[in-house]
């Protein structure tokens, strides 16, 4: 305050104090608002674009899956793992008892996803266990979908950079991983023609 | 930085850091209590307004770089996913490239501010030199940017651009391969412009810094261009100069934004929205309209000078009416600062931004008589003011009188305006 | 000085009859009253659908529009936009999304586009989808060429936006195709229109010119170009649903240029939008700054 004397500060401020430090309030949150109101789109813009979102959704065809056979396709660039099970698979699946589960929850976005893991909340069409192949650790791809492939102790799949072993529904049985595998939005358009997303 | 730090640490903290790393005090120092001369005009506003424009630019180009592709097949059409798809990607877009024009209106009008008011003059050369190459680095960065979109424009531009530098003597041709990463403008070239257009803004910003440096050593000068004498003739930096500043810089992103959402285009030009294409040249190849006088001065060169060819005087002629800047404060020895006070010398100034005006509507022009005759002329002008004019003014002109201190100036002036504002009531008012 | 600058007058005086004995000069577009004009312009949504048609039926025939999917025409602010599901359409179906909109997936199921390869490599056709670009008459730019005597038909997605005053110039263009003046011969498979670019001097008949090619004096040169685009609108051409808009080449060509504004500028309605929001909060922040700058400097003299 190298010019301004104490004498000229002292008689603004008895007059109309209020008034100016609302202005200058005003000043510094309409400034505030402002910059705001630009770090949000500035951000907004890192989320999917509208050519993203667009591809939400794929179709595959199954017609070339044998029993016990299983393929990765593509979905919003994540593999999915779709299995046919044999029928001695999907006996073993449904026995196993929901309580020996580390994750107890069917992690199913078909259903709340908050249901018992049991094989039927796993698998809408018993014979079809469709799964994102993202191991719930910290995001590898697991084994256990191409022959010769190591499946885990659990016959299902094995995730080698942590030692997460999944069960043929998908669940994590042994291991560092939080969560069964996650089970995508899906849908049979008809026998053999299925739509992800 | 060279007036005596006041700033006093409040809390422990404060205290701590201080001892550690002076960061508080050097922004407080630099940015609060800054003693500023009292007398600044709008015209010294602008120094603010182009902080803000490179911080919009860079961050809006950070922000076009997560979706740009640069690539001679995907580029133009990465920008159009821009455009189309990317979430407020077309205002982003259309804001960084409206404004680089505001940056560049901006940064003209701070420079003919410079100019007038006889900012460059002792001891204040280093930071008028330091703003030239500022001017320089924004000038390579504005034309590399537009070659990245990768229309007619971009591709023509840099096509025309770089090969000005075949005009060098015996190197020319190696040079402009070694710009071009081939034999014509391609990929390697877009990819590299891409690259230095990332880069040159971040050197910008370290010049910039480097640029306030020199400007709180010496402090600021003044429409007068009388130096502070007393603390009578400053006021603190903060409140009074921020919220100068940023009024006028409220004022000015009204103009920038009656642009980016009501005539984005108006700016630019519309070949540019055709993808490059190497097999057809436009019809009349133009550059933005900021580097309009610089294209005139170039094309202006029609003749040749003994063993100086008219393509090689007009690279030298372009290249020379920038770098010439740099030696303005040694051309122009007056030693009266504000051309307030030069009648004559404001004539002339006033003369020469007609002038650069001129150059810059006869850079839009096709390359034809009239056009280059009147070019020719222009051009010797802008050359006389600095070479001629100038520096003879200072021998042959007599200033008015100076105010004694900034704050002589201030006062007689606010008392002829309250004169001038007080004199009509009588006179309104009809005796009865 | 003074000399200078009365020779920049005499100068600048000159140039106006200088400029106009060079050849090559357009007719000066016609300027329109679009409803996508002025601050408060929107497009109007039935022209873009009728100009959707336009483009298609007509256009579509040697132009393509690469730079839109299908799903843009569902946009908000494009021809097919629907803010809410038509009746009978399931609870959870949000057809404000583009990808979910019936009429634009109904449009995209009309198309058969190209993917692949499959798993034996080959490419195949497939029944489009909202997220496919609309599929173009040609497979690539020597395809073009070759079908249209070697002209390549630009690509119109942003083809108001590549012209100078884009819209008024397409509109110009589409309904200025006339018969060529008596002083002209074109080449066959050439239509002349005064509005495109070229230099009509070129083509003036022999007994218009002197021996070094020159127009004879009192003999002048006609405005605009020749192209190789026929007049590609007759009116009658394309049978609008709704029978009350006219169905002349007038009415077609505005329908068309408004579609291709849009397809140029389709971000145009949100942009103004924020605009005004933008310069109204500006507004207001200036006038309370500035209050703020006046109570502070209100303090000393200055």
């Amino acid at each position: 305050m190298n010019s301004v004397t104490q004498a000229e500060q002292g008689h603004e401020e008895q007059e109309g104090e209020t008034r100016r430090d609302f202005i200058h309030l005003l000043a510094v949150a309409a400034t505030g608002f402002a910059g705001v109101g630009v770090v949000l789109p500035a951000v907004h813009q890192m989320n999917p674009d509208a050519s993203v979102r667009a591809l939400a959704t794929k179709t595959v065809d199954l017609s070339a899956v044998d029993v016990g056979q299983a393929i990765k396709v593509m979905w919003q660039g994540k593999p999915v793992f779709i299995r046919r099970r044999t029928e001695a698979e999907i006996a073993e699946a449904a026995e196993t008892p929901v309580n020996v589960l580390p994750d107890q929850l069917s992690r199913n976005e078909n259903l709340s996803g908050s249901e018992e893991a049991t094989d039927a909340n796993r698998a809408t069409t018993a014979e079809w266990m469709v799964v994102l192949g993202v191991c719930t650790h910290l995001g590898c791809v697991p084994l256990g979908t191409d022959d010769g492939d190591n499946r885990g102790d659990f016959n299902g799949w094995f995730c080698p950079c942590h030692g997460s072993h999944y069960d043929i529904a998908g669940r994590i049985r042994k291991g560092p991983a939080p969560e069964n595998l996650g089970i995508p939005p899906y849908e049979f358009v008809s026998d053999t023609t299925l739509r992800i997303g | 930085m060279s007036h005596e730090s006041t700033y006093v640490p409040g809390t422990a903290i404060e205290r701590w850091l201080d001892r550690r790393l002076p960061i508080i005090r050097l922004g407080y120092d630099s940015f609060g209590d800054f003693p500023t001369p009292k007398n600044l005009n709008y015209w010294y506003t602008f120094g603010g307004i182009l902080t803000v424009c490179l911080m919009i630019q860079i961050v809006t180009g950070i922000i076009l770089t997560m979706h740009y592709t640069p690539h001679v097949d995907y580029a133009f059409a990465s920008v159009e996913h821009i455009m189309r798809d990317v979430n407020y990607g077309h205002i982003m877009r259309y804001a960084h490239a409206n404004g680089a024009s505001m940056f560049f209106i901006a940064v003209y009008l701070h420079m003919f501010r410079g100019l007038y008011y006889g900012s460059y003059k002792e001891p204040r050369e280093v930071l008028w030199i330091i703003g030239v190459i500022i001017f320089v680095l924004m000038m390579a960065t504005a034309f590399m940017g537009y070659v990245l979109p990768w229309g007619q424009m971009s591709f023509w531009g840099a096509t025309v651009i770089t090969s000005l530098f075949s005009a060098v003597p015996l190197i020319g041709d190696s040079l402009t391969t070694l710009l071009w990463g081939g034999y014509s403008v391609d990929n390697p070239t877009l990819n590299r412009f891409f690259a230095l257009h990332y880069l040159l803004p971040f050197l910008i910003a370290g010049a910039v810094i480097l640029h306030i440096w020199a400007l709180h050593v010496p402090g600021n000068a003044n429409p007068t261009g009388v130096e502070v004498k007393s603390s009578k003739d400053t006021v603190p930096f903060h409140p009074y100069y921020t919220v100068k500043d940023g009024f006028a810089i409220i004022v000015f992103l009204i103009m920038f934004a009656v642009f980016l959402f009501f005539m984005p285009n108006a700016l630019g030009h519309p070949d540019n929205y055709i993808p490059a294409n190497p097999l057809v040249t436009p019809e009349h190849i133009v550059p933005e309209w900021y580097f309009l006088p610089f294209y005139a001065m170039l094309r202006a060169i029609t003749f040749d000078v003994f063993f100086i060819s008219s393509k090689l005087g007009g690279v030298i002629v372009m290249f020379a009416s920038i770098l010439l800047l740099l030696f303005l404060p040694w051309l122009d020895r007056s030693k009266v600062r504000s051309h307030r006070y030069r009648p004559i010398a404001r004539g002339f100034f006033f003369l020469f931004v007609a002038d650069c005006l001129f150059l810059g509507w006869l850079g839009a022009q096709v390359a034809e008589q009239p056009y280059i005759l009147l070019s020719q002329l222009a051009t010797a002008y802008y050359f006389a003011y600095f070479l001629v004019i100038l520096p003879l003014l200072a021998v042959l002109e007599t200033p008015k009188e100076l105010p004694k201190s900034i704050s002589d100036d201030v006062l007689s002036r606010s008392q002829k305006k309250q004169a001038r504002a007080s004199s009509p009531t009588p006179v309104a008012q009809p005796a009865e | 000085m003074s000399k200078i600058i009365i020779a920049l007058i005499v100068a600048c005086a000159m140039s106006s009859g200088v400029a106009l004995a060079a050849g090559g000069k357009t007719k000066p577009v016609e300027h329109y009253h679009w409803s996508f004009s002025g601050i408060n312009g929107k497009y109007d949504k039935e022209a873009l659908q009728r100009g959707f048609q336009v483009y298609r039926e007509v256009c579509a025939a040697c132009h393509s529009i690469d730079f839109i999917a299908f799903r843009h025409l569902g946009d908000k602010g494009g021809p097919f936009y629907l803010e809410e599901c038509p009746e009978g359409a399931p609870d959870t179906l949000n057809c404000s999304n583009p990808n979910d909109n019936p009429l634009v997936k109904a449009l995209a199921a009309e198309y058969e586009v190209e993917d692949g390869p499959d798993d034996s490599g080959d490419m195949f056709m497939r029944t489009g989808l909202p997220s496919d670009t609309i599929p173009g008459p040609y497979a690539n730019e020597q395809q073009a060429a070759a079908a249209n005597g070697g002209a390549i038909p630009p690509d119109l997605s942003l083809i108001t936006k590549a012209r100078k005053y884009g819209p008024d110039y397409l509109h110009s263009l589409l309904k200025g195709y006339t018969d060529p003046p008596e002083t002209v011969e074109l080449d066959p498979g050439t239509y002349y229109n005064p509005y495109y670019k070229g230099d009509m001097a070129t083509l003036l008949k022999p007994v218009y010119v002197d021996d070094e090619g020159k127009p004879l004096e009192g003999v002048d040169v006609p405005y605009g170009g020749v192209l190789k685009m026929k007049a590609p609108l007759v009116d009658g051409i394309v049978d609008y649903i709704d029978d009350s808009v006219p169905e002349t080449v007038e009415q077609y060509s505005k329908d068309v240029t408004t579609f291709l504004t849009w397809t140029a500028e389709p971000k145009m309605e949100a942009r103004k939008t924020m605009g005004k929001i933008s310069l109204l909060y500006l507004l207001i922040m200036a006038v309370i700054v500035y209050l703020s700058y006046k109570q502070i400097w209100s303090r000393i003299d200055h």
